[in-house]
């Protein structure tokens, strides 16, 4: 095991070493291809290298022409009016507080805010702008080569029609590519600069600056002594794991068990039972969650009804106290997880062969014993994928959590303003809306990540469905 | 024999006995908030009293809450068509961002395929609320906040749909490539075999991604509350009905809650219903191949 566990090692750093070194290979044939381009390209080539576009206009194809000329205007007015302002301040992020001149006039200075989110927008503009350049150099030998092999050019019309046939991944491609470049990569990208950023409650921009500091919020996060983060996050941390936990499996094994009810036979109705389940799914969460959480608030319909019968003397602390309230939240998780396991499952189990479970009994196996070697491995096989799923998206299950309880009891030995019961993405919106510590916020959810991605591909290495996809088949 | 044939009808009879009875307990327990819900919406404000009492059943059933919802002094009625609106585009936007993005990855094979499929998973590896304050200030800039907050969060809604198109792809995958082949040597495009024949053959899956798409909305707290930045003409109804409960008032906005609660949810669990056949199919679909 350890033999393997050093070769997977030295396998990933010699494939690591491999990729940097074809990367190289690529850039030096790359380089020297554009050198080629340049020599033996006629005048229309070398215009083009400066003139995007040039080349195909001298060539009539002007459909290529104008989106390349196009790209370049573009590209020149926006870091002409936009990207040389921001971009020099990147280092920095802005010197000249915002604040009152000798006049008492209040004059504003840099914005660190958006030095450095057009300064990263400038950076894609410069990396888009360069492929681009790219391709109309290639473009432009093509084009030659073809011409001196006294072959056709593509006309206008081809090159239009090819964008709906030949090119069409590029025309249906071009809006989700833009729309996920500005409102996903950008701001991911610009959240990771700021984890390494004072950016807070004191360095506000507009009216303050914020600069770089390095690893300083990462010392912050695994620092225990005063003020440090490190016992908070933690805790955090392993209650979202055990959550996580308890909300995925809990409920797929619950909801497996009500599937295994209706589909028993000589059961009546099953789509009856089913379909109140169903329904269930259907009514938003911001209605029952935030009416189910009211219910056992200290004032609720629960606590007051026990107390009218004289059941108990004062409310029950199902959101005050640390472990009541998250032993209700899973519990409530539970109501809100099992109709849709049960839909997951139902099917499945469905599939399973009936002649397995009659062989099994003739042998004699009690539904015990038939439930755990027949039903259990199949669908844990089958389903694997699914849990893992589920399990990510149960560490960053925002809803239950939020809804229901906002993280409380507020723990005092907890820092930034966390609660017992905050998973690690409530604590991150509690740090960005509550607390503006946008900082630390960034942190987290860059830990959220780390721990998304390991758990991934950790379960992913083991899981047998991804490596036998032919099994139980 | 004929006596263990009937021990054995007996047992059978008992053990579906406790089956039944374990399912109408749950069934029961799943339903019993909703009842409730619906039940405390019929208490009224002026009648009786709006906040949160010892019993369930009012004493003066009056649809008191459900006047006030839509009374010129609330702002409910706004909020229900923004939200309307917001649900109504996405599912239109995101539906196509969707289809489209799929039918690429399921039937077109270029360069950097593998490496953009790779991209977007870890890209969704990153929670959503990491981005909040910088989204918040790009649609800032685009004059997208506050007044503009319904075409706002419209765009947020559909921008990055494009990387929820596993179960959509999963689907496309299953149709007969053959079909393809054939078109193409008739003389099909792409973009026709997209439209002519793909889109036809994917009535469920379009129902499905519609669905889930407009439902979504109606739950966006919040995005939609940090985009709307206190300007309550911009809410969505889940913010309207979150602050009517975590005010400090909310003894007065209890039943109007519960009214709120109710015109948002039986409209919408109604639509699902109808469309239930689709979701499910959706859902199990995706999950199996994961």
């Amino acid at each position: 095991m350890k033999d393997t566990g050093k070769n997977t090692k030295t396998n990933f750093f010699a494939k690591a070493g491999q990729a940097i070194g074809k990367f190289f290979q690529w850039l030096r044939g790359d380089l020297k291809e554009i050198g080629t381009t340049f020599v033996e390209g006629d005048w229309k080539t070398k215009v083009s290298f400066l003139i995007m576009g040039f080349g195909n206009f001298a060539r009539k194809q002007f459909v290529r022409g104008i989106a390349f000329l196009a790209t370049e205007i573009l590209f020149i007015l926006y870091m002409v009016k936009v990207g040389f302002k921001y971009l020099p301040d990147l280092g920095t992020l802005g010197t000249v507080e915002s604040g009152y001149d000798e006049n008492f006039l209040y004059v504003y200075g840099d914005n660190s805010f958006f030095i450095l989110l057009f300064s990263i927008l400038s950076i894609f503009a410069i990396l888009g702008f360069i492929l681009v350049w790219r391709i109309n150099v290639k473009n432009n030998r093509q084009t030659e080569l073809l011409l001196k092999q006294g072959k056709k050019i593509p006309t206008n019309r081809q090159d239009l029609a090819s964008l709906f046939d030949k090119h069409f991944d590029k025309t249906l491609l071009a809006l989700p590519m833009v729309g996920i470049g500005v409102f996903v990569v950008l701001p991911i990208v610009f959240m990771i600069c700021i984890a390494f950023t004072n950016y807070d409650y004191s360095h506000l921009s507009p009216g303050k600056l914020f600069t770089w500091v390095g690893f300083e919020n990462f010392r912050n996060l695994v620092s225990v002594g005063e003020g440090g983060f490190g016992t908070t996050f933690v805790t955090v941390l392993l209650w979202t794991l055990v959550w996580a936990f308890f909300a995925t499996f809990l409920n797929y094994f619950l909801g497996m068990g009500v599937a295994i009810l209706i589909n028993k036979k000589g059961i009546k109705f099953k789509k009856v039972w089913r379909t109140i389940l169903i329904m269930t799914i259907a009514i938003p969460q911001i209605v029952s969650l935030l009416y189910v959480g009211k219910l056992f608030a200290a004032d609720g319909l629960v606590n007051l009804t026990l107390m009218k019968y004289h059941l108990i003397s004062a409310p029950l602390p199902f959101w005050t106290n640390e472990h009541w309230a998250r032993v209700m939240i899973i519990l409530i998780n539970i109501w809100i997880g099992i109709p849709y396991a049960m839909l997951m499952t139902t099917g499945l189990l469905m599939n399973i062969p009936e002649e397995l479970y009659e062989s099994a009994r003739i042998d004699g196996a009690n539904p015990f014993q038939m439930f755990r070697h027949i039903t259990l491995p199949y669908m844990l096989f089958v389903t694997g994928p699914y849990l893992l799923t589920n399990y990510i998206a149960n560490l960053n299950n925002f809803n239950v959590i939020y809804l229901l309880s906002q993280g409380s009891p507020r723990g005092m030995k907890l820092a930034g303003g966390a609660g017992y019961t905050d998973l690690l993405i409530t604590w991150l919106y509690k740090m960005t809306v509550n607390n503006s510590d946008y900082k630390m916020a960034a942190v987290i959810g860059i830990m959220v990540f780390a721990v998304t991605a390991i758990i991934s591909l950790v379960v992913y290495s083991i899981l047998p469905s991804v490596k036998d996809e032919e099994g139980f088949q | 024999m004929a006596k263990e044939q009937k021990l054995h009808k007996q047992h059978k009879k008992l053990s579906n006995g406790i089956t039944y009875a374990v399912l109408v307990l749950i069934c029961a327990v799943w339903l019993l908030p909703f009842f409730m819900l619906i039940v405390q919406s019929f208490r009224g404000y002026e009648v009786e009293y709006g906040g949160m009492v010892n019993y369930l059943f009012p004493k003066t059933p009056t649809l008191e809450s459900y006047k006030f919802l839509f009374s010129p002094e609330c702002k409910f009625g706004k909020w229900y068509l923004n939200t309307f609106i917001i649900a109504f585009f996405v599912a239109i936007g995101q539906t196509c961002m969707v289809l489209g993005t799929s039918y690429v990855l399921s039937r077109m094979r270029f360069k950097g395929r593998e490496l953009l499929m790779r991209f977007w998973l870890v890209l969704g590896m990153f929670p959503g609320f990491l981005t909040m304050i910088c989204l918040y200030f790009i649609l800032k800039e685009m004059n997208l906040t506050q007044a503009g907050a319904v075409p706002g969060l419209i765009l947020l809604g559909v921008a990055s749909s494009a990387m929820g198109y596993y179960v959509c792809k999963g689907y496309f995958d299953t149709l007969p490539k053959a079909l393809d082949e054939a078109a193409r040597i008739d003389g099909a495009t792409r973009a026709q075999i997209f439209i002519q024949m793909i889109i036809p053959m994917s009535k469920p899956i379009i129902i499905y991604t519609m669905l889930i798409a407009f439902m979504a909305p109606w739950c966006d707290y919040v995005m939609a509350s940090y985009v709307a930045f206190g300007l309550d003409d911009a809410y969505n109804v889940a913010v309207g009905l979150q602050n009517w409960i975590w005010t400090n008032d909310y003894q007065g906005y209890f039943t109007r809650f519960c009214a709120g609660g109710v015109v948002v949810a039986v409209p919408v669990t109604i639509l699902f219903m109808c469309l239930q056949k689709y979701y499910v199919e959706g859902v199990t679909g995706g999950a199996v191949k994961g």
